[in-house]
């Protein structure tokens, strides 16, 4: 799953294809697709980080003479089984739920560039090593590694984040060595190594601020997979404990009120679904600034 | 280039049973943990010899088609594993299938009349797609499909291949939908590429009707990114048919694994995680050779 997105072409992807655009294309706030997304997760992130003044609900809070209530005045959606605020507890799972994905891709992310960057600038073993440990990482369905990583190491978030670091990195190394090695033969790189400056120095000041556009942008994709995948393996029991809000929970408590209460069911699983539009639309709307003409 | 695959991805089934805190016999027996059971398992996989020895003999045991003993059923995993496994082939190929129907038409239709109005809402559609989480899909199918209209079954597997085929079609439905948005997407690119293409223009100046230039030529020259695309996502319809089997009790491996996980019956876990992980080597090999095939370049070059 992690594959998602992935360059199926790297010939035509990496070389920096320079189309005759008008200039005033590329400006950022000039891309309907990078502004809708900006502004769809805007709201998002408000909701969720503005939570405890949007609603004066405490999320786990119990009234067991209001369950089920549809929705109304008082209660937006209505209230669940157990009586709590079906709002309020979608705006904290939200919360919770894109924090833990946001924070879990900072580590792959970091450990894959960090990665990618030694296999495609030392090339040689160390690349060939690294390569094949991705290559092996790869053989693996996500959901199928994540569900066995998380179970031996026990289920919680500490785990899936951890399990989201062991499979996340591959990606990144792969996208950012293929850059790397169409960088390497710049002449910038060139001149710089003549004018005598150190590998770690042409790599950290020269090449990495060139290669890691395409990391960010597929860094947007890797948030909505593992806001997925935490969504998932808390739907499954596996991820957030209970009672603590969060939107996989959320679905699997109201699956059982379906045929009465299918907003139990529908509304955590759209707030998904908008995190994964917005997102996707920033990271085209990034791929679109950074190379014009692609998409 | 597959052997070292293989050997990297026993290593990491390896060293699954490594990562349990404690002694591992002892974590995954938990309350059912005697002496003579944790001294069985410490046999069965040679915990008391050096890592190296350990991996032999893991080694050993898979090439031999053993995967240990279920903890929970009580006979071999392997024989567990095998009596699953049909019922995950079904769902992966019907998911295929169905992923390719729809994804193919959508393309084409996108990538007739670049920037047009057709070409941006199948561009706009798939995004809701992306982040949208199959099992939540396949809940709201099951409402929709199986519980209002009653023209599905709620679950399960069916009997006969038109009760696969019928019983199945949900499911694989939701993995299709799921798989659908990233093939789209890049079948729409790889066929705007070809129509960019010289020979492209070459029939077109020569009166080549529009139908029959996308098939005979757009769509052929096309099905070679759409194969190496479904290629890669491999991994990903598989791991989506594990999250779905467990949504629509579909008795495959999928479902065979959370279950054994939350029996805690560590080796049919493990013979599962392997055996998903093979799939995936076996169909990208497939899906290479699939490319020779179509491609006669490919072989050239290599």
């Amino acid at each position: 799953m992690s594959a998602l997105s992935f360059p199926e072409h790297p010939e035509t992807v990496l070389l920096p294809v320079e189309h005759a655009a008008p200039r005033a294309r590329r400006r950022w706030y000039r891309q309907p697709a990078l502004m809708t997304g900006l502004v769809v997760m805007g709201i998002i992130v408000f909701l969720a980080v503005a939570a405890p003044l949007i609603t004066s609900y405490n999320p786990n809070a119990q009234n067991l003479s209001q369950t089920l209530q549809g929705p109304s005045a008082q209660h937006l959606l209505g209230t669940d089984q157990l009586g709590r605020d079906v709002w309020t507890r979608l705006l904290y799972g939200l919360r919770l739920d894109l924090s833990i994905a946001c924070l879990a891709v900072l580590f792959p992310f970091t450990l894959g560039v960090i990665l990618g960057c030694v296999a495609g600038y030392f090339g040689g073993w160390t690349d060939t090593v690294i390569m094949r440990v991705v290559d092996v990482v790869f053989a693996f369905p996500f959901y199928v590694l994540i569900i066995a990583l998380v179970f031996v190491l026990g289920p919680g978030i500490r785990s899936i984040v951890v399990a989201i670091t062991l499979l996340g990195w591959v990606s990144y190394a792969r996208i950012i060595r293929g850059e790397i090695l169409v960088a390497k033969r710049q002449d910038y790189v060139t001149a710089a190594r003549s004018g005598g400056l150190t590998s770690p120095r042409i790599m950290g000041r020269h090449v990495l601020p060139n290669v890691i556009s395409q990391a960010i942008i597929y860094s947007m994709s890797d948030i909505v997979q593992d806001m997925l995948a935490i969504v998932t393996l808390s739907y499954f029991g596996l991820g957030v404990p209970p009672p603590t809000a969060d939107l996989g929970s959320m679905i699997s408590d109201g699956q059982n009120f379906i045929s009465t209460h299918w907003q139990l069911t529908t509304f955590p699983g759209l707030a998904v679904v908008a995190v994964g539009l917005g997102l996707s639309l920033i990271g085209d709307g990034l791929a679109d600034l950074i190379r014009p003409g692609q998409t | 280039m597959l052997i070292p695959v293989a050997f990297g991805v026993t290593l990491i089934v390896f060293f699954m049973i490594h990562l349990i805190p404690g002694d591992p016999a002892r974590t995954i027996l938990g309350i059912h943990a005697t002496p003579q059971r944790i001294a069985i398992l410490h046999r069965e996989w040679g915990l008391n010899r050096p890592l190296i020895s350990q991996y032999l003999l893991f080694l050993d045991r898979i090439l031999h088609g053993n995967l240990g003993p279920s903890l929970y059923y009580g006979v071999p995993a392997t024989t567990i594993i095998l009596q699953r496994l049909p019922a995950t082939l079904w769902l992966i190929v019907y998911a295929t299938v169905i992923a390719v129907l729809i994804s193919v038409p959508l393309a084409m239709i996108a990538a007739s009349r670049k920037d047009g109005v057709r070409d941006h809402v199948v561009r706009v559609v798939p995004l809701f797609g992306l982040g949208m989480p199959p099992f939540w899909l396949g809940i709201l199918l099951i409402y929709a499909f199986s519980i209002t209209l009653k023209l599905f079954p709620v679950s399960g597997y069916g009997s006969g291949f038109f009760g696969h085929l019928h019983a199945m079609f949900l499911p694989a439905l939701t993995v299709a939908i799921a798989l659908s948005p990233v093939v789209i997407r890049s079948l729409r690119a790889s066929m705007l590429n070809v129509l960019g293409a010289e020979y492209i223009t070459t029939a077109r100046s020569k009166g080549v009707p529009g139908h029959r230039l996308f098939l005979r030529h757009v769509l052929r020259n096309a099905v070679i990114p759409a194969v190496t695309v479904l290629g890669i996502n491999i991994g990903f319809l598989i791991g989506g048919t594990v999250i779905i089997e467990n949504v629509f009790a579909i008795p495959g491996i999928g479902q065979l694994m959370l279950n054994s996980i939350f029996e805690r019956d560590f080796p049919v876990v493990q013979g599962v995680t392997l055996v998903f992980a093979v799939m995936v080597v076996l169909l990208n090999l497939g899906a290479d050779i699939a490319y020779a095939t179509l491609d006669p370049r490919v072989r050239f070059e290599r």
